[in-house]
């Protein structure tokens, strides 16, 4: 199986008050495509960091980054824009849906970035509301939904332009033990079934154990 | 670029209270703008309403109005002598020899103005057939009688028929009101010209002439006759319309400085509420913001997101102000004219420019205020909107 994530020697610092704040320092991992990659870890260890380089929604200090085929810290805003539109898919903890759209709308607003026509968006925003398990709430606004249906809501959201790559910070963090085993038997749906390669960072070992592999995180090392 | 406009819509149904309380403040200051673009136009219609577009009027060359106008006795003969001048059914040239004055009446809420008091001919109704006898009777051309305009009847006291007027050291009784469709002869008080002429000791001496042409086309050929004449020389001839147009022109124009002028400073107040009403959004709506971004949105598509709806809001505001605006044009102001020093009576007239006029100046305020919010939007960056600003 070939490389789909290239991680190498990548440094990432934040700066505060001109104070630089040192979070990964010199890390190197390969995710294989097809690859179900549980990330563990202390809180403030880099875990979200790591996540948002992979994902091109922040640029690494230092390193080389190769994600599904294109060398992503070199790219420009809007081209990482473009190429975010495309390769990635972004599961959030607390779920990031648009409060004033509904389940379709919120699952439709990346398909706005595609050349798709209305009728053919549809049938995407259809097709993943009905794989995770939400045809009939369609109409429904984030409040009307209890946090699990966020969270599928938000799932079909990050696969509706099928991505080759998902990334879910916590994706069950904020769920009760129902709703997360739900989730989590999603995500390994999406993996086996759709082969998405995912990147999950967790704090909970169940859901480590859906995980093809796992990989600590500590004060920014991977151990 | 993709924008997410149904975001940007529901976003803005979803926060009724701060929008609407900006789009009260751009409806203010867009129907305080219409009311004076709506004045300045009603001052203009009115006078243009007054002028006939196939009359000539003559003034005296060096008058800066009728008031200051002299034309002596032999001037009216050679003019009558002209060949452009239209008949009436009998052969009698239809024209009106006009000696115009200013007196001071009192007003019936208090205080004094001026008013404008012609003296006409017996041919003024076919050269002015707008002029219609509302109440009453036609003035006798042999006695000292007027007949005044509605506005003026309406404002003055002792203006009303019955009542007599005192000037030029007789007794003027009133005999009738008359309507002029709207025209500045609606300001005015109407008396023989003899009469006139007469009572202040002018000898032949008018303000003005008026007389209807033969044919429009001859206008050229009259102004012509007026320049190689050398009797004739120091006088010019107007098309009526435009005549009254010109006299229109200073008072527009300085309703619609000073109302402008008080309207940009309004617009201040105006601006600074759209902008904090939508650095307000920017801020609740960070996070939403990044995810919009993290869902590969470009920094463009969040601008003008963000500054379609401070667009929105003011175009909101516009046809609110708009609305309210047009029911402005069922009133009927009076002030002075600078032109004539009389009082002149109008109401407020909507024209398209007015409106889009109004929509220009709205959707500048909403750029102006929605500009700086929106690029902040647009600035953020993605990692630390996402962790809530
Ligand atoms: N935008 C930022 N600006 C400054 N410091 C940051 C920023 N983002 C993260 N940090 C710092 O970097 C370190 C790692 O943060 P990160 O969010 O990656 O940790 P994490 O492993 O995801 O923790 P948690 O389990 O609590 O989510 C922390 O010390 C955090 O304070
Ligand atoms: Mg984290």
């Amino acid at each position: 199986m070939s490389v789909i994530i290239q991680i190498k020697n990548v440094s990432k610092s934040y700066w505060r008050n001109s104070l630089e704040i040192p979070v990964l320092h010199d890390l190197t991992l390969n995710v294989k495509e097809g690859e179900f990659l549980a990330l563990m870890g202390p809180s403030g260890s880099g875990k979200t960091t790591l996540l948002n380089l992979i994902a091109g929604i922040d640029r690494p200090s230092k390193g080389e980054l190769n994600v599904a085929g294109t060398d992503i810290a070199k790219l420009n805003e809007s081209g990482l824009a473009k190429w975010r539109s495309a390769s990635v898919g972004f599961v959030f903890q607390f779920y990031n849906l648009i409060p004033v759209l509904t389940a379709f709308e919120n699952v439709e607003l990346p398909l706005l970035l595609t050349k798709l026509s209305k009728s053919e968006r549809r049938k995407h925003v259809e097709n993943v509301l009905s794989i995770v398990g939400l045809g009939d709430r369609i109409h429904h606004y984030p409040k009307q939904l209890s946090g699990g249906q966020e969270q599928r809501v938000a799932i079909a959201r990050a696969i509706v332009t099928d991505p080759v790559i998902l990334v879910a910070d916590e994706p069950t963090g904020d769920l009760d033990k129902t709703s997360a085993q739900e989730i989590l038997t999603l995500m390994e749906r999406l993996n086996k079934e759709f082969k998405k390669t995912i990147v999950m960072v967790t704090h909970d070992p169940h859901a480590a154990e859906k995980a093809t592999r796992l990989l600590h995180l500590e004060k920014g090392d991977l151990v | 670029m993709a924008v997410p406009f149904k975001y940007v819509l529901k976003s803005f149904k979803t926060r009724k209270l701060t929008t609407t309380i900006t789009v009260t403040g751009i409806a203010l200051v867009v129907f305080v703008f219409a009311a004076v673009l709506m004045m300045a136009y009603g001052v203009q219609k009115t006078l243009v309403a007054t002028g006939a577009p196939d009359n000539v009027m003559v003034t005296r060359k060096a008058s800066n109005g009728e008031i200051s106008s002299i034309i002596d006795g032999d001037t009216r003969n050679v003019i009558r002598t002209l060949p452009f001048i239209a008949k009436d059914s009998n052969g009698k040239q239809i024209i009106s020899e006009e000696p115009v004055v200013v007196i001071n009446l009192e007003i019936k809420k208090g205080g004094m103005s001026n008013v404008t008091v012609r003296g006409v001919s017996q041919e003024v109704t076919l050269l002015r057939p707008q002029i219609k006898i509302k109440e009453g009777r036609m003035f006798n051309p042999s006695l000292r009688e007027l007949i005044v305009g509605e506005a003026i009847s309406k404002k003055f006291l002792g203006a009303q028929i019955g009542s007599k007027v005192k000037f030029a050291g007789d007794y003027w009784s009133i005999v009738g009101i008359f309507e002029s469709n709207g025209s500045g002869f609606d300001s005015e008080l109407w008396g023989d010209s003899d009469q006139l002429l007469n009572a202040f000791n002018r000898g032949s001496s008018v303000s003005t002439l008026t007389f209807k042409l033969d044919n429009i086309d001859n206008f050229e050929k009259c102004k012509r006759a007026f320049e190689t004449d050398r009797r004739l020389v120091q006088f010019e001839p107007k098309i009526e319309q435009k005549f009254f147009e010109e006299q229109s022109e200073f008072l527009a124009t300085f309703i619609r400085v000073l109302g402008i002028f008080i309207t940009v400073i309004f617009s201040i107040g105006a601006i600074i509420g759209a902008m904090i009403t939508m650095y307000s959004a920017v801020a609740n709506r960070t996070v939403e913001i990044g995810t919009m971004r993290s869902l590969g949105f470009s920094r463009r598509s969040i601008l003008i997101a963000f500054l379609t709806e401070a667009l929105f809001i003011s175009l909101i505001g516009a046809v609110v102000g708009l609305f309210f605006a047009s029911f402005l044009q069922f009133f009927t102001v009076s002030t002075l004219n600078f032109s004539s020093f009389a009082e002149l009576s109008f109401s407020f007239a909507l024209s398209p420019s007015i409106v889009i006029s109004s929509f220009i100046f709205a959707v500048v305020m909403g750029f102006v205020g929605g500009f700086l919010p929106s690029v902040r939007a647009a600035r953020l960056n993605i990692v630390s909107a996402l962790r809530g600003g």
